[in-house]
């Protein structure tokens, strides 16, 4: 029940990209299209299921004051936290290569449609924002994974929406200077106040 | 290893250039569209976006300079994973000193800092910059860009600290004279719909001033 709560928080209340402004950058970029939104969403649901339970293995068995205690009393009080962020990335792009190899063995079509997204993942600020998020809000392996794929979900949901409130907006007249980028931003902030709504929803 | 044939002034036009254009013209946030998500979301108050805007001024300055300076060595297929143990290396070093030194504010960015290895603006900055120039004018980018974030989530801190509690740095601005006669402040400012459209709003205004505008 606990667990059911923490998606539907990380997907909608806790949007990762609404509330916390994680991914933003390729979301602007590549919110033109539908299409390129969906696959893009996907494989960000794709990387962070798998990121977020591995990074939860490394913080808790190596990185952590105290947990490198397994290999002997002697290392029971090695802290290694300050190696956190320089571990985290070199496990996601380890990661986002090693799922592209076997996207690619698997199944060709799959990598075709995520192929060049792929390895833009490594530099989307979500996956690192939510080992970073686990570290800090102290979860359980359990609650790391449920975290990791509603957030993905969530930032899937609100690339898509985007793209398709983009598609519909070049008919529409928008002053000159507010094209892309401005407009975008706005109704951004207007998804949103939308996506606050759902805040206080419980099970 | 760069040759010393042509020597050139340290303030020649080129680094001029290199400094000046990421300012306005070529604006890493509003132009470029890069690293808009450390910059909304440390923006709510104005003492968090300085130090974020001072953190990211010198990891992009010094990974620029070291990324310069080992550019003819690294072999362009491993490139990437390079710069992000460069980029890395660096922020864990701001990471560690503000912690001493601020722990208050380190707390209020809480992850914001680390995010600064994955902000676009120090690995595109380095793409398309450091990997092909000197040193020297690599640093003078480094600064332009630096400053121009800085300046823009400065702007954006401002006016959300300024709508959103009443305050600037911490010290209050409105006069309780104007509470007293019903003003009330506008709390969307603080919370994420307002960085949003803070930024939307700049971005409309400054590219009516600079004139540049983007076809859809």
């Amino acid at each position: 029940m606990e667990l059911i709560n923490l998606g539907i928080e990380s997907i909608f209340v806790n949007n990762i990209l609404l509330a916390y402004f994680l991914g933003m950058c390729s979301f602007l970029a590549l919110s033109k299209k539908i299409s390129t939104a969906a696959g893009l969403g996907v494989a960000v649901i794709f990387v962070l299921t798998i990121t977020a339970p591995v990074n939860w293995l490394l913080n808790n068995f190596i990185l952590q004051k105290g947990a490198l205690v397994w290999l002997g009393d002697s290392f029971k009080d090695v802290d290694l936290s300050f190696m956190t962020y320089i571990f985290f990335i070199a496990v996601i792009a380890a990661m986002v290569q090693l799922v592209e190899m076997i996207v690619e063995k698997i199944s060709q079509a799959l990598y075709s449609a995520l192929g060049i997204y792929l390895p833009l993942i490594t530099v989307n600020c979500a996956i690192l924002g939510v080992a970073l998020f686990m570290v800090e809000r102290k979860y359980t392996l359990a609650q790391t994974t449920v975290f990791g794929i509603s957030s993905g979900i969530g930032w899937a949901l609100a690339i898509i929406l985007m793209a398709a409130i983009r598609e519909k907006i070049k008919y529409s007249n928008v002053p000159p200077a507010l094209r892309g980028l401005g407009i975008t931003m706005i109704i951004t902030g207007l998804m949103a106040m939308a996506f606050m709504i759902f805040s206080g929803i419980q099970i | 290893m760069p040759s010393k044939k042509e020597k050139e002034p340290v303030f020649s036009t080129k680094n001029k250039r290199a400094f000046f254009i990421p300012l306005n013209e070529n604006n890493p946030i509003t132009i470029q569209v890069l690293g808009i998500c450390s910059a909304l979301a440390v923006t709510s108050q104005l003492i968090p976006s300085l130090v974020m805007g001072i953190a990211v001024i010198v990891v992009v300055v010094f990974s620029n300079l070291i990324i310069s300076l080992l550019r003819n060595l690294i072999p362009s297929k491993i490139r990437i994973i390079v710069e992000m143990t460069v980029v890395a290396s660096l922020v864990i070093l701001v990471d560690q000193i503000l912690k001493a030194y601020a722990y208050d504010v380190s707390k209020q960015l809480s992850i914001f800092v680390g995010l600064i290895i994955t902000n676009c603006i120090v690995l595109g900055r380095l793409e398309a910059f450091a990997l092909t120039n000197k040193p020297v004018p690599s640093i003078f980018d480094g600064i332009g860009n630096g400053l121009g974030y800085a300046f823009v989530i400065a702007v954006v801190g401002f006016f959300r600290e300024l709508f959103g509690s009443g305050k600037l740095l911490g010290f209050q601005i409105i006069p309780e004279g104007l509470y007293n006669m019903g003003y009330v402040d506008n709390g969307l400012m603080v919370l994420a719909p307002g960085a949003f459209i803070i930024l939307g709003i700049f971005i409309w205004v400054q590219r009516t001033i600079t004139g540049t505008f983007e076809e859809e």
